[in-house]
C-alpha cells in the first residue's frame, strides 16, 4: 500500500518536473506589417528552437502598454515600427541596451544606436514622400506635384490629405522635415500654405495614402513603403520624392527593461539586424530599405541614391522639448 | 455559488450556512496554493511540487516558509468559529462574526497590497523578516476561495442581523456584486482617473484639474456662432443625443412591426435588425465610404444623374451619425422588443372598451407603458455613441469627438495621460447627466403589465398613421442595411474592394486555409485568433448575462441603502472608452496582489464587466413589467427568494436573457479598443488581428475575416434563440384584425 503510494508520487513528480523543463521562451510585440511579423518570428523560431510568441500592435499602443507594464513587463522584445517611440522609450529607461554587434549596419542605423546608448537599433529606413492618384488628377486636369512647394498651388485646393502631427508620428516626421529643409519660420509658412489645400488632418499616419488610393483625396503625404504597397496592390498611385529633399524614419528594435528572457531577446535582436533575416522582406511585400549593408535590397524600395535625402537630426527633433514646442506652433499657425 | 437562502431569521440556519462556508475557507487556507502557480491552477503542476514555497498553501506559507503575517486570515476563520459556538445570543453572535469576517477580508487584501514583489512598501520596520523582504507574487486560488468564503460568512451574518429583510440570498448577491464591481471597475478606473489630478511630473495637485476640465479645448462652442469648431465634448454630446434618439425611434418601429402588424417577411427583417451589431469595427465605416465617399457608388450615380459635383460630404458628423445609427439600432431593438411584447393586451382592451381609438390607445396607454424600455434604449444608444471609437476614426473627418481624442491622448505621438483622464471625466459627466435624466423621466410610476392574470393575448393593432410611420422608417432602413451588408459580403470575394472587382477566393484561402493530407492542418493565418475569440466569447457571455441580470434583479426587486449609486456604478465601465479601460486594467492587474495581464482571464473579465450594463438595462426594462404580486405569490406559497428568482422571474425574462447573451457574446467578438492593450501573443483576438490588417491596407483579408465572423455570430444567435425559446406570456400572441382569423378555442 505504502509502496504503491510512493511509486505513484514519484511518477507524478517526474511528469510534472518534465513539464517544468520547457523550452526557452520569448515574447515579442511586432509593430511591422503582419505578414512580415509572421515570417520573421517563424524563421527565428525555426533557426533557434526558441518558443516564440508574437502579437502585432501599433507603435503608440505598444509604447502605452510598455509604460503601463514598467516594472513587471510581459514583453521581451519590441520589434519594428517608426523609431521615435523607440527613442522615447529609451529616454524613459523603458528599454535596455542589447550589446549586439552593429558593425554590419549602415550609418543611419548605427547612429540610432548611438543616440539611444544602444537601447534601440535601426532595422530599416522608410522615406517620406508624396503620392497622387493619377486618375483623379487627370480627371481634374491638375499637374502632378514634384516638389513640396508645388503643393501650395491653388489647383490642389481640397485635394491634399495628411495626418495630424499631434496624433501621428508620420505627420510629425513631415513637420520636422520641412522645418529642417526650409528653416523653422519658412517651414511653418509653407505648412500653413499647404494647409489651405488640406481637406482633412487624419488621426492615423497611413490613412491619407489609403484615401488617395481610392480617390477619396487626390494627394497624400506619408511614408513611401505604404504607398508602394498600395500601388503594388493595383491602385492608381504615383509616388513622388519631393525635389527639395525629404526626410525619413528609422525603424527600431529594442529589448524591454526587466525582460525575463534576456538571452533569447538578445538572440532575436542579433537575428533582426542580420543580412539573412532582412533579405527575407521582399517575399512578403516589405519595401523599405534594410539596415544591414549586406542584405538584399528589394527592387521596389525607393533607391536612396536617386532621392535627395536630408541629414535628419533625430537627436534634436526626437527630443520631447523640441517636439512640444513645434507642435504648439503647429496648433497655432497651421491647424484650421 | 450563492449561499443557500432562507427567508426567515434563525440562529441555527445561519449557523449551518456559516459552517459550510467555514469549511470552504479552511480548504482554501490549508489545501490550495496561496500564490499564483506556474502554468495555471488547472495544469495541476503545483501538486507535484506542493512543498516548494511558490506552490504551498496559506498554512504552509505560515508554518514552513516563515510568512507569519499570513496567520491573519487563519485567525479570522478561527475567530468566526469561536463566535459561532461561544456567543449564545444570536444577534450578538451575528454581529461578532460580521466584524471578524470583515476584518479578515480587509487584512487579507491589505497585506497583498502592502507586501508586493519588491517587499513591503509600508511598515517596513514591522515586517523585517527575510520572507517579507523577499516580497510576494500575485494571489492564487487559495486566497480566492478564502475570500469568497469570508465574504459569504459576512453577508450571511448581515442577513442574520435582519438586514435585507433577513434574506441571506439577497444579501449574499448584493455583497458579491458590490465586491466584483469594486475590484474590476472601481479599482482599475481609479488608477487612470487619478492622473487628471496630477501635474505632468506626477505630483498630486488637485487644483490643476479645474482649468483643465473647464478648458474651451473641451467645451468650446465655436460652431454655434460659426466662428470655428466646437470642443469634442459638445460634438460628442450632440452626436450622442441624436444617435440615442434616432436608434430608439428606429428600434421602436421595428419592435412595433414585429409585435403589432401582420408583416410577411418577419424572419428576414429579424436578421437585418440583428446583423449590424455582429459587425466588426471599421467594416461599416469602410462600406459607407465605398457607397457615399467621393468616388463611392451612390455618389457617382447621384452625380451622373444630377450633374452635381462629387464631394466629400460623408466625412464629418453626417457619416458618423449614419454609421452609429446602423450600429446601435439593433441594441435599441433588442431592449424594446421584449418590452413592447410585454405590454398587456388587457390595458389596451380596456382603453378600447372605453371608446378610445387605436391612435389614442397607442398614444395614451401603450406608449407610456413602454417608457422603461424607451428610456433604457435611449441611454444605451447615448452611451454607446459616446464611447464609440471606430466610426469617428474612419468617417469623422475634422469632426472631433471625446473617444478619439482620448485614444490619441494615450497612444498619439505625444502621450498625455492627464488630458486623457480629464477627457474621460468629461465623458463620464455626460453619462451621469443622461442617467439622471432618464431616471427622472421614468419616475416612480409602476409599469407592471405582466401580472399573472389571464388576458386574451390580442394586442391592439396600430392605427393607420402609426403603422405607416413604422413602415416608412423601418423598411427603408432595413433595405439600406441589406445594401450595406451585401456590399460587405461581395467585398470579401473581390480582388481589391471598390477598385478591382474581379472575383477571387484568395482572401478566404489565406485566412482560413486548411491543408488536407495525412493529418489535416489549419494553415490559414486567422485560425488561431478565431478559436481564441470564440472560446473567450463563449465563456464570457453566460457570465456577463448572469452578473447583468442578477444586478438588475437587485435593482428592481430589492431595496437597500445606496441603491442609486450602485446602479450608476454598474454603468461606469460601459461608459468609459475602451482605451481607458484597457490601460487601466494593465495598471491595476499587472502587479501583485492581482496579476492577470497576459492571460485569457483578463480578457474574459474585461468583457464581463464592460458588457454587463446591457444585461442590467435590458433586465431592468423587462423586470419593471413583471408585477411584484408574482414574487409575493411564490413567497406566500413557501418558496424562498432564490427559488422565486430562478423559477418565476428567470423564465419570464427570456427576451432579456437572449438580449444579454447575444450582446455579450457579440461584443466579446467585435469590441476592439479595450482589448487591443490586453491581447497578448498567446491570446490574440480576432478584432485586434483585423485592425492590424486594416492598418496595413490589407482590406480583402480583413473583410473576408469579418464576413466569417458575421456568419459565425449569426449561427450562434439563431442557435441561442432556439435553445432558450420564446417565453410564453399568454396562451397565444396575436394582433387583432390580421388577415388570418384568430384561432379560438382549444383543440378538440
Amino acid at each position: 500500500m505504502k509502496k504503491r503510494y510512493v511509486i505513484g508520487a514519484a511518477v507524478m513528480a517526474a511528469v510534472f518536473s518534465a513539464q517544468q523543463l520547457a523550452a526557452e521562451e520569448l515574447s515579442i510585440v511586432c509593430s511591422n506589417e503582419q505578414d512580415w511579423c509572421d515570417l520573421m518570428t517563424g524563421a527565428f523560431a525555426e533557426k533557434t528552437g526558441i518558443d516564440v510568441s508574437m502579437v502585432r500592435k501599433s507603435t503608440g499602443e505598444t509604447l502605452a502598454q510598455v509604460r503601463a507594464e514598467a516594472g513587471n513587463p510581459k514583453i521581451d522584445v519590441w520589434w519594428g515600427g517608426t523609431g521615435d517611440p523607440h527613442l522615447i522609450a529609451a529616454a524613459e529607461g523603458l528599454t535596455q541596451a542589447s550589446g549586439v554587434d552593429t558593425s554590419e549596419l549602415l550609418g543611419w542605423a548605427q547612429k540610432m544606436s548611438e543616440i539611444s546608448d544602444g537601447r534601440t537599433i535601426g532595422i530599416h529606413l522608410g522615406v517620406l514622400g508624396v503620392a497622387y492618384n493619377s486618375e483623379i488628377l487627370a480627371e481634374k486636369g491638375i499637374t502632378p506635384p514634384a516638389c513640396w512647394k508645388d503643393l501650395t498651388d491653388a489647383s490642389f485646393a481640397g485635394e491634399i490629405q495628411v495626418a495630424n502631427p499631434n496624433s501621428s508620428g508620420t505627420a510629425y516626421t513631415e513637420l520636422a522635415t520641412l522645418v529642417q529643409v526650409f528653416g523653422e519660420d519658412a517651414g511653418f509658412k509653407l505648412l500653413a500654405e499647404i494647409g489651405k489645400n488640406v481637406n482633412q488632418y487624419t488621426k492615423s499616419g497611413s490613412a491619407p495614402s489609403k484615401a488617395a488610393a481610392r480617390g477619396e483625396t487626390g494627394v497624400s503625404i506619408g511614408f513611401q513603403h505604404d504607398m508602394v504597397k498600395l500601388k503594388k496592390a493595383g491602385f492608381p498611385l504615383e509616388i513622388v520624392s519631393p525635389c527639395e529633399g525629404t526626410g525619413y524614419e528609422v525603424g527600431g528594435v529594442s529589448i524591454i527593461t526587466g525582460s525575463k528572457n534576456l538571452d533569447a531577446a538578445k538572440k532575436f535582436v542579433a537575428f533582426a539586424i542580420s543580412a539573412e533575416a532582412q533579405s527575407l522582406g521582399p517575399q512578403v511585400g516589405v519595401y523599405n530599405v534594410p539596415s544591414n549593408s549586406k542584405a538584399v535590397m528589394p527592387a521596389e524600395a525607393p533607391d536612396p541614391s536617386t532621392i535627395k535625402l536630408i541629414d535628419y537630426d533625430f537627436a534634436t527633433y526626437g527630443s520631447s522639448a523640441t517636439r512640444e514646442r513645434l507642435l504648439k506652433r503647429w496648433d497655432a499657425e497651421v491647424k484650421k | 455559488m450563492p449561499p443557500s437562502a432562507y427567508n426567515f431569521t434563525g440562529h441555527n440556519i445561519m449557523k449551518r450556512t456559516v459552517i459550510h462556508w467555514l469549511i470552504v475557507g479552511f480548504v482554501g487556507f490549508f489545501l490550495l496554493p496561496w500564490y499564483m502557480v506556474d502554468g495555471g491552477f488547472f495544469s495541476l503542476a503545483w501538486l507535484g511540487a506542493f512543498g516548494e514555497q511558490g506552490n504551498g498553501s496559506g498554512a504552509m506559507q505560515v508554518f514552513s516558509h516563515g510568512r507569519s503575517w499570513l496567520l491573519g486570515p487563519l485567525l479570522a476563520l478561527i475567530g468566526v468559529f469561536i463566535a459561532l459556538f461561544v456567543v449564545k445570543n444570536s444577534v450578538k453572535s451575528a454581529k461578532t462574526i460580521a466584524a471578524i469576517s470583515a476584518a479578515g477580508i480587509i487584512y487579507t487584501a491589505l497585506q497583498g497590497l502592502i507586501i508586493v514583489r519588491a517587499g513591503p512598501r509600508l511598515f517596513s520596520g514591522l515586517l523585517e523578516g527575510s520572507a517579507a523582504q523577499a516580497g510576494q507574487i500575485g494571489f492564487g486560488t487559495g486566497v480566492l476561495v478564502l475570500l469568497i468564503a469570508l465574504l459569504f460568512i459576512l453577508t450571511t451574518s448581515f442577513s442574520a442581523m435582519g438586514k435585507g429583510r433577513g434574506d441571506a440570498f439577497v444579501v449574499g448577491l448584493i455583497g458579491l456584486i458590490i465586491s466584483l464591481v469594486s475590484i474590476f471597475v472601481f479599482f482599475p478606473v481609479a488608477h487612470i482617473l487619478i492622473s487628471a489630478f496630477q501635474s505632468s511630473d506626477g505630483q498630486f495637485s488637485p487644483l490643476l484639474f479645474f482649468p483643465r476640465f473647464f478648458s474651451s479645448d473641451i467645451w468650446g462652442l465655436g460652431c454655434l456662432t460659426f466662428s470655428g469648431s466646437c470642443g469634442p465634448a459638445i460634438n460628442s454630446l450632440f452626436l450622442a443625443v441624436m444617435t440615442g434618439a434616432g436608434s430608439t425611434m428606429l428600434g421602436l418601429s421595428f419592435a412595433l412591426i414585429f409585435t403589432r402588424t401582420g408583416f410577411v417577411a418577419k424572419p428576414l427583417l429579424r436578421v437585418l435588425t440583428i446583423i449590424p451589431i455582429i459587425t466588426p469595427p471599421f467594416v461599416i465605416g469602410l462600406a459607407l465610404i465605398l457607397l457615399f465617399g467621393r468616388t463611392g457608388a451612390a455618389t457617382s450615380v447621384f452625380a451622373d444623374l444630377f450633374g452635381a459635383e462629387k464631394t466629400r460630404w460623408i466625412y464629418g458628423f453626417q457619416g458618423v451619425y449614419i454609421a452609429q445609427l446602423l450600429s446601435f439600432t439593433p441594441i435599441a431593438f433588442l431592449v424594446l422588443i421584449g418590452v413592447v411584447e410585454g405590454v398587456s393586451p388587457s390595458m389596451e382592451e380596456a382603453s378600447q372598451t372605453l371608446d378610445a381609438n387605436r391612435w389614442q390607445t397607442f398614444r395614451y396607454v401603450s406608449l407610456p407603458l413602454m417608457r422603461p424600455g424607451l428610456a433604457n434604449a435611449f441611454l444605451l444608444g447615448f452611451i454607446e455613441s459616446l464611447a464609440d471609437f471606430g466610426n469617428p476614426l474612419v468617417l469623422g473627418g475634422n469632426f472631433s469627438v471625446l473617444s478619439t481624442e482620448i485614444y490619441f491622448s494615450i497612444v498619439g505621438a505625444v502621450a498625455n495621460p492627464s488630458r486623457a483622464a480629464t477627457l474621460a471625466i468629461a465623458l463620464l459627466t455626460l453619462t451621469l447627466g443622461a442617467f439622471l435624466l432618464q431616471r427622472k423621466w421614468i419616475g416612480k410610476k409602476s409599469y407592471a403589465t405582466v401580472t399573472g392574470k389571464a388576458d386574451s393575448g390580442r394586442h391592439a393593432a396600430l392605427s393607420r398613421g402609426v403603422k405607416t410611420a413604422c413602415y416608412m422608417t423601418a423598411l427603408p432602413w432595413a433595405a439600406f442595411t441589406a445594401l450595406v451588408y451585401s456590399m460587405i459580403i461581395a467585398g470579401s470575394f473581390v480582388r481589391l474592394w471598390g477598385y478591382n472587382n474581379s472575383f477571387t477566393f484568395d482572401h478566404y484561402i489565406r485566412a482560413f486555409g486548411i491543408k488536407f493530407g495525412e493529418t489535416w492542418r489549419f494553415t490559414g493565418v486567422a485560425w488561431d485568433s478565431y478559436f481564441t475569440t470564440l472560446t473567450i466569447a463563449s465563456i464570457a457571455a453566460p457570465l456577463t448575462a448572469f452578473v447583468g441580470l442578477a444586478t438588475a434583479y437587485l435593482l428592481v426587486r430589492q431595496n437597500f441603502a445606496g441603491k442609486s449609486w450602485f446602479e450608476f456604478s454598474t454603468m461606469l465601465s460601459f461608459a468609459i472608452p475602451g482605451t481607458v479601460i484597457g490601460v487601466s486594467y494593465i495598471l491595476a492587474f499587472n502587479f501583485p496582489p492581482i496579476e492577470l495581464t497576459g492571460t485569457s482571464i483578463i480578457l474574459i473579465i474585461v468583457f464581463v464587466f464592460r458588457n454587463m450594463p446591457v444585461g442590467v438595462r435590458g433586465g431592468i426594462a423587462a423586470m419593471s413589467q413583471l408585477d411584484k404580486s408574482l414574487d409575493e405569490a411564490s413567497i406566500t406559497l413557501g418558496a424562498n427568494s432564490y427559488t422565486t428568482a430562478r423559477r418565476v422571474i428567470a423564465p419570464l425574462l427570456g427576451p432579456a436573457l437572449i438580449a444579454a447573451l447575444t450582446y455579450s457574446f457579440v461584443r466579446a467578438i467585435t469590441s476592439v479598443s479595450a482589448v487591443i492593450f490586453l491581447v497578448s501573443a498567446k491570446h490574440n483576438m480576432a478584432t485586434a488581428f483585423i485592425v492590424g490588417r486594416v492598418e496595413n491596407g490589407d482590406f480583402g483579408l480583413a473583410i473576408a475575416y469579418s464576413a466569417v465572423l458575421i456568419v459565425t455570430m449569426l449561427a450562434a444567435i439563431i442557435l441561442l434563440q432556439l435553445l432558450i425559446g420564446k417565453r410564453r406570456l399568454r396562451r397565444d400572441d396575436r394582433v387583432e384584425n390580421t388577415a388570418k382569423p384568430p384561432v379560438t378555442g382549444e383543440k378538440a
